[in-house]
């Protein structure tokens, strides 16, 4: 191959790596600015600087209610879904379980199963059980999608661990639930943390499910987003874009500090 | 004494247990609902209990007897909730026309009539006369349907029972579905084109530059797909930032159509998908030995045949699983159609939501949603086998 086509292959590869990066992050930082923009059409170009869209979220009822309620309902459905998904890939981890991998495979289905399909049966379904418009109801539908994402998690963090770890604990006299307190446990929590972040940030962004399983009162920020850019769109949505990506930004960083940690607490000394 | 496999076995069953009940209250159960959602029908059943009983003994070929205008003059007299008896009128003349006056009419009669006193039901109205009222009301009884599954396939049962044709003006669900499955699919492609490159890419690359492309795949990945999708929904607009742009070099005069349309759609969704695509194959290039393209050139191989019979062979397995999930997703997709979609080119799943939300019509929403449980699910256990098993799909 000449010299001169293994350069013009080359420029290509630069030229299409910079459009696709383009193209993955422009959108992205485009909304950023337009959260401070002063005009009340959610476009640009950018009148003056203003933040009036961010005190807007704060004091309009509708919205304040809406980051509220994403706080709670993102705080009980990562608790369900970190306390089931961790103790079902404790289990998961033994030897000795009949039919691990179907079961496995059967836990992550809800990652996989369209949100609209699950929100129609379970919209009928709380019906029935009067779980409907209730916090209790969307906190549990929440914590359905978040638990596969612990389970992933917390499997990986376990399969790093070293198992004589465990053996020479209680092989030196320690009861199982002073094995499980002292090493196990201490070991798995990056990975515990990891998968808690993972499931807030899975409740914070679901939207399907509360279209089906929420009230009115149950209003999340993703909810209202959604509801916002469907019928008038303000302003006041790319201020809680805003604040949702300096919000993953921060998420994200925790997360690689997380594994950063864990990746040097298994590391032989 | 118990036998320290047995205890471990134990063990690990008590740590998934509460995990598996939860699942299966609140992820299997509705699921389940919702499946038999679309296999039963009870909207006539439940208003007219004492009818649905008589009218299953009745042979269908005899006249109408006394016993069955007795049975639906006792059901109609019975209070019931408005809506639920609208809703079985309804159903009632979806099976035969006439049956909207004919039943308000009765039932009023019915109510009006002195307790304990026998109507005379085709004095009422004639048509009580006429067996084809009845069989259209014993054909709307049975509990177990096929009439939703039918359906959502563009079928229906005429009045001989035979499987036919729904008219084309009435119902579009096969236009529905066959338009998810292209937009699916170009996504797909679409992904596909732009993935394989740009992971071949950022493989062959070292340090920050590999960084940036990697962290360009991820960020977007990270943020709430809420977010990305009002990103696309003020881009695309025709005074959006795209069109400005495109008018401001001279390439257009006339701001080109970019939302509620399915250009937007795939645009949108293809931003969203394209990580899942580029990090599967990412991954599986990084398993390749570095060392591999240079001894395939050592061996007298030009770069463009290393690239066909070395390189691309190992991408392989990482492009089939990133497209399985992509079209995966995109199959049962709905925010961002939903945002950015024509109103007139729906994908399935704004149907559902439609049918749930919109009229309350679950038998249609369970049928539709069995179908695309169905495809997916299959979709996701040929993907488990193909993520399991990478070598078998290389060769």
């Amino acid at each position: 191959m000449s010299g001169q086509t293994s350069q013009t292959l080359r420029t290509a590869q630069i030229v299409f790596g910079i459009a696709v990066v383009f193209f993955l992050l422009a959108p992205i930082v485009a909304i950023l600015p337009l959260a401070f923009n002063s005009s009340v059409f959610l476009n640009y170009p950018i009148e003056s600087f203003s933040s009036r869209w961010f005190s807007e979220l704060q004091s309009n009822a509708t919205w304040r209610r809406s980051i509220v309620n994403s706080l709670v309902i993102g705080g009980g459905a990562t608790l369900v879904a970190t306390v089931l998904g961790t103790l079902a890939a404790l289990g998961l981890r033994s030897s000795q379980l009949p039919f691990a991998s179907a079961i496995r495979t059967t836990f992550l289905m809800p990652m996989v199963v369209p949100a609209v399909v699950l929100g129609v049966g379970m919209q009928m379904l709380y019906g029935r059980l009067g779980l409907a418009n209730s916090y209790l109801g969307v906190i549990v539908a929440h914590a359905v999608l978040c638990i596969p994402f612990v389970l992933v998690s917390v499997s990986g963090s376990l399969n790093a661990m070293d198992p004589w770890l465990e053996r020479a604990a209680s092989s030196l006299g320690a009861s199982p639930t002073r094995v499980f307190r002292r090493v196990t446990m201490p070991i798995i929590m990056p990975g515990m943390l990891t998968g808690a972040v993972f499931a807030f940030a899975t409740s914070l962004d679901e939207v399907v499910l509360t279209l089906f399983v929420a009230g009115p009162n149950q209003r999340t920020l993703a909810r209202q987003m959604f509801a916002s850019i469907r019928e008038n769109i303000s302003p006041t949505v790319a201020a809680a874009a805003f604040l949702m990506i300096v919000g993953t930004l921060c998420i994200a960083g925790l997360v690689g500090f997380l594994r950063w940690r864990s990746q040097n607490a298994l590391k032989p000394a | 004494m118990m036998s320290s496999v047995t205890r471990a076995r134990l063990t690990a069953l008590g740590l998934i247990t509460p995990l598996m009940a939860f699942l299966l209250v609140f992820f299997v159960w509705p699921l389940a609902t919702m499946m038999m959602a679309s296999v039963t029908d009870g909207t006539v059943r439940g208003v007219l209990p004492q009818t649905a009983t008589v009218l299953a003994q009745w042979d269908g070929v005899s006249p109408p007897n006394a016993e069955m205008s007795a049975a639906l003059v006792t059901d109609l007299r019975m209070p019931v909730d408005s809506l639920a008896f609208g809703d079985a009128v309804r159903r009632l003349n979806s099976e035969l026309s006439g049956f909207r006056s004919l039943m308000s009419r009765t039932a009023s009669a019915a109510k009006g009539a002195t307790e304990g006193q026998a109507l005379d039901l085709v004095a009422i109205d004639p048509r009580w006369g006429d067996a084809k009222y009845w069989l259209a009301m014993k054909r709307a009884m049975p509990l177990y349907t096929d009439r939703y599954l039918l359906a959502a396939a563009d079928l229906e049962r005429d009045a001989s029972g035979d499987v036919a044709a729904l008219d084309a003006n009435t119902s579009a669900n096969r236009q529905i579905m066959l338009r998810t499955f292209l937009i699916a699919a170009s996504v797909t492609l679409l992904c596909a084109a732009i993935g394989l490159p740009y992971a071949l890419i950022a493989a062959a690359t070292k340090g920050w530059v590999r960084a940036i492309l990697l962290i360009a795949v991820l960020l977007p990945l990270w943020t709430s797909l809420l977010v990305r999708t009002a990103a696309w929904f003020i881009l695309l607009q025709n005074e959006g930032l795209i069109n400005d742009a495109l008018k401001t070099i001279g390439l257009i005069s006339e701001p080109l159509p970019l939302i509620f349309n399915r250009t937007g759609v795939i645009i949108a969704m293809t931003h969203v998908l394209l990580p899942f695509m580029v990090l599967p194959i990412y991954s599986g290039l990084l398993t390749i030995p570095e060392n591999l393209m240079p001894a395939a050139a050592s061996l007298g191989a030009s770069r463009l045949k290393a690239f066909r019979y070395v390189l691309l062979p190992l991408a392989l397995p990482g492009l089939m699983s990133g497209s399985l999930l992509v079209f995966m997703v995109a199959l049962g997709y709905y925010i961002t159609p939903a945002l950015v979609g024509g109103a007139n080119d729906q994908m399935i799943s704004s149907v559902i939501a439609f049918f749930a939300t919109g009229t309350a019509n679950w038998g249609m929403a369970g049928a539709l949603g069995l179908i695309l449980l169905v495809v997916t699910t299959v979709l996701y256990l040929v993907y488990g086998r193909l993520s399991r098993s990478p070598t078998m799909v290389a060769t």
